[in-house]
């Protein structure tokens, strides 16, 4: 087989393995990501990570301030969801102190973290389908996550970073007429957004077709590499810190552990994680029916009554963990006992964990479905670089 | 399994291996020889009793001004099965530290290992792939470490105003080229 016109035979075509370099700036990469890719065609041979390029020395900053100084730090590290990080942080400190907070700021708590994870998954869902080029649900995803932020600013003032969760309470009390609110809220979720996102996305046949099948976890990889959150169930263990170390007080609401059932091919696909995360969104709405129920029952107490007046834990050391949207969120905290810094934060972030298996899962896929894979991880870059 | 009763079961099976026990800590910690951390980390995830199949986290802790200073390594297990966690540390000395990895048993383990590597410069033995991954390759030195004195430039650029800088700049003098311009924030307070 030869082309005279322009000097060349088939077999004369090299297949030479070559270098792709995805990002820093790709769009669909979630932040400022570089992927190595090792092509043969359309077939990725090998994937490489590079991550660091939003470093911002978060754990060097934490050593130099003190410990309510380190909450509007941990707001900028998954800045998706930042009422999550404070949160965690703030139960770290807490229970390093031994500080019990009230039932009434336990129940803000969860109302804010569980808003938190609807606006998260809303973006998580939303830029999911639009990187594989379904635009449409990404604007109505949006358009419902600002009446989540709406809500926030009211609450707090911040539409992103909020350091709402302090050491020994919040920062706010809810403002008055806000489970009115919330549930104006909730009812329009329960209405529209979520069966809207059903029928537009998730029900999709050309969305099933291309994300099931593609990115297969088994369970004991996505242990091996500590993979949590929604990735951990999509492969089908209904490992969910709430219901596992029920903090506070999850474990009086009742809600379901969505899991990935494999519905469309193998379980563990990128279609499961994501449907793991939309389902999600309807059992945090059962959980804020609750908890709005309760709060408007519920006497109120001052939500700065357990805030030390000067955060000095003694000499030692916890590592706590919460269900944060994108997966457990760790804080391992060590004080000294004299300073009033912190001596030590580190963070176990999910998406980092998230990022460490990408090249296992990337192996042998087409560069396209890459982009797939991505976002079914839903790693924000803030988070893992820190 | 409570944490007394773990640490019994590594006792019975590495002896002296197993340094220290603190049991009275938030949540108890074994500290374990540096040599044997990777033996004690498969038996950790291979024992029926223990199966550890979770790393949670594994962090570096500096101490400069222990007796004698250490760097820490501290291993977070958790086990899916029985749902208990225990901790266990090892001590390193400051300079020039090293210790067997143990990404072989927990695959997670590869890029903390990286982290611990690339902000503490604790090197990790039979790595598979041991460099930088939070800071660029062309890094120079450890900022983690309590030791670190911040450099004044990075490939020829200011990073850090030095005093004599600052006094130069205070005196009118221009410093520095294009977006690295130094000029004090306060000068018209002195103006």
């Amino acid at each position: 087989m030869s082309n005279p016109a322009y000097g060349w035979r088939v077999d004369d075509i090299d297949t030479d393995e070559m270098i792709l370099n995805m990002g820093p700036q790709h769009p669909s990469t979630h932040g400022v990501l570089r992927i190595e890719l090792r092509t043969d065609g359309e077939v990725v041979r090998a994937a490489r990570p590079h991550i660091g390029y939003l470093h911002r020395c978060f754990e060097k900053h934490a050593e130099s301030v003190d410990y309510p100084g380190v909450i509007p730090y941990t707001d900028r590290m998954d800045y998706v969801a930042s009422m999550g990080n404070s949160l965690g942080y703030a139960l770290a400190v807490e229970k390093l102190m031994g500080i019990e907070v009230s039932p009434y700021v336990q129940t803000i708590r969860v109302i804010m973290a569980e808003l938190q994870r609807i606006a998260s998954h809303c973006i998580a869902v939303g830029t999911y389908g639009m990187d594989i080029g379904a635009f449409t649900p990404f604007l109505h995803l949006l358009r419902d996550r600002e009446k989540i932020l709406d809500l926030f600013e009211w609450t707090c003032g911040a539409r992103l970073l909020y350091n709402y969760n302090w050491v020994g309470g919040v920062s706010h009390d809810v403002p008055d007429g806000f489970v009115k609110a919330v549930r104006q809220f909730l009812r329009e979720f329960d209405a529209i957004t979520y069966p809207e996102m059903i029928d537009l996305l998730i029900k999709n046949k050309i969305f099933i077709k291309r994300t099931a099948g593609i990115g297969v976890c088994s369970p004991e990889l996505a242990v091996s590499y500590d993979l949590t959150g929604p990735n951990l169930r999509g492969s089908g263990p209904p490992r969910d810190l709430r219901r596992d170390e029920p903090y506070l007080g999850y474990e009086n609401y009742e809600f379901d552990v969505v899991v990935g059932e494999g519905k469309f091919g193998p379980r563990g696909s990128c279609f499961d994680r994501n449907w793991v995360r939309a389902l999600e969104m309807k059992e945090s709405a059962k959980i804020l029916h609750q908890a709005v129920d309760r709060l408007e029952k519920m006497e109120h107490t001052d939500v700065h009554e357990k805030v030390p007046k000067r955060v000095k834990p003694a000499k030692g050391e916890v590592y706590a963990r919460s269900e944060a949207p994108r997966g457990q969120l760790g804080y391992y905290i060590v004080a000294d006992g004299t300073g009033i810094n912190p001596y030590r934060v580190k963070v176990k972030s999910p998406c980092f964990t998230a990022m460490s298996i990408f090249h296992v899962l990337a192996n042998g896929m087409y560069i396209a479905d890459i982009i797939a894979l991505i976002g079914s991880l839903d790693v924000v870059l803030g988070e893992i670089d820190r | 399994m409570d944490a007394p009763s773990i640490h019994g079961r590594l006792k019975d099976r590495f002896g002296e291996k197993i340094v220290a026990f603190q049991a009275e800590a938030l949540q108890p910690w074994a500290v374990v020889a540096p040599d044997v951390i990777a033996e004690v980390a498969v038996f950790a995830k291979s024992d029926a009793a223990l199966a550890f199949d979770n790393l949670l986290c594994l962090s570096a802790v500096d101490y400069p001004k222990e007796d004698p200073p250490r760097m820490e390594v501290v291993y977070h297990l958790f086990s899916y099965e029985h749902r208990h966690k225990f901790v266990l540390k090892v001590h390193l000395p400051r300079e020039g530290a090293h210790v067997p990895t143990v990404e072989g048993t927990w695959a997670v383990a590869n890029w903390h290992e990286r982290e611990a590597y690339d902000l503490f410069g604790i090197v990790f033995d039979g790595h598979s792939d041991l460099r930088r991954i939070l800071l660029p390759d062309d890094w120079v030195g450890h900022p983690l470490r309590k030791d670190w004195v911040d450099p004044d430039f990075y490939n020829g650029m200011h990073v850090k105003p030095t005093p004599q800088m600052a006094e130069r700049a205070m005196a009118g003098e221009k410093i520095g080229v294009g977006p690295f311009d130094f000029t004090p924030p306060n000068r018209h307070v002195d103006e």
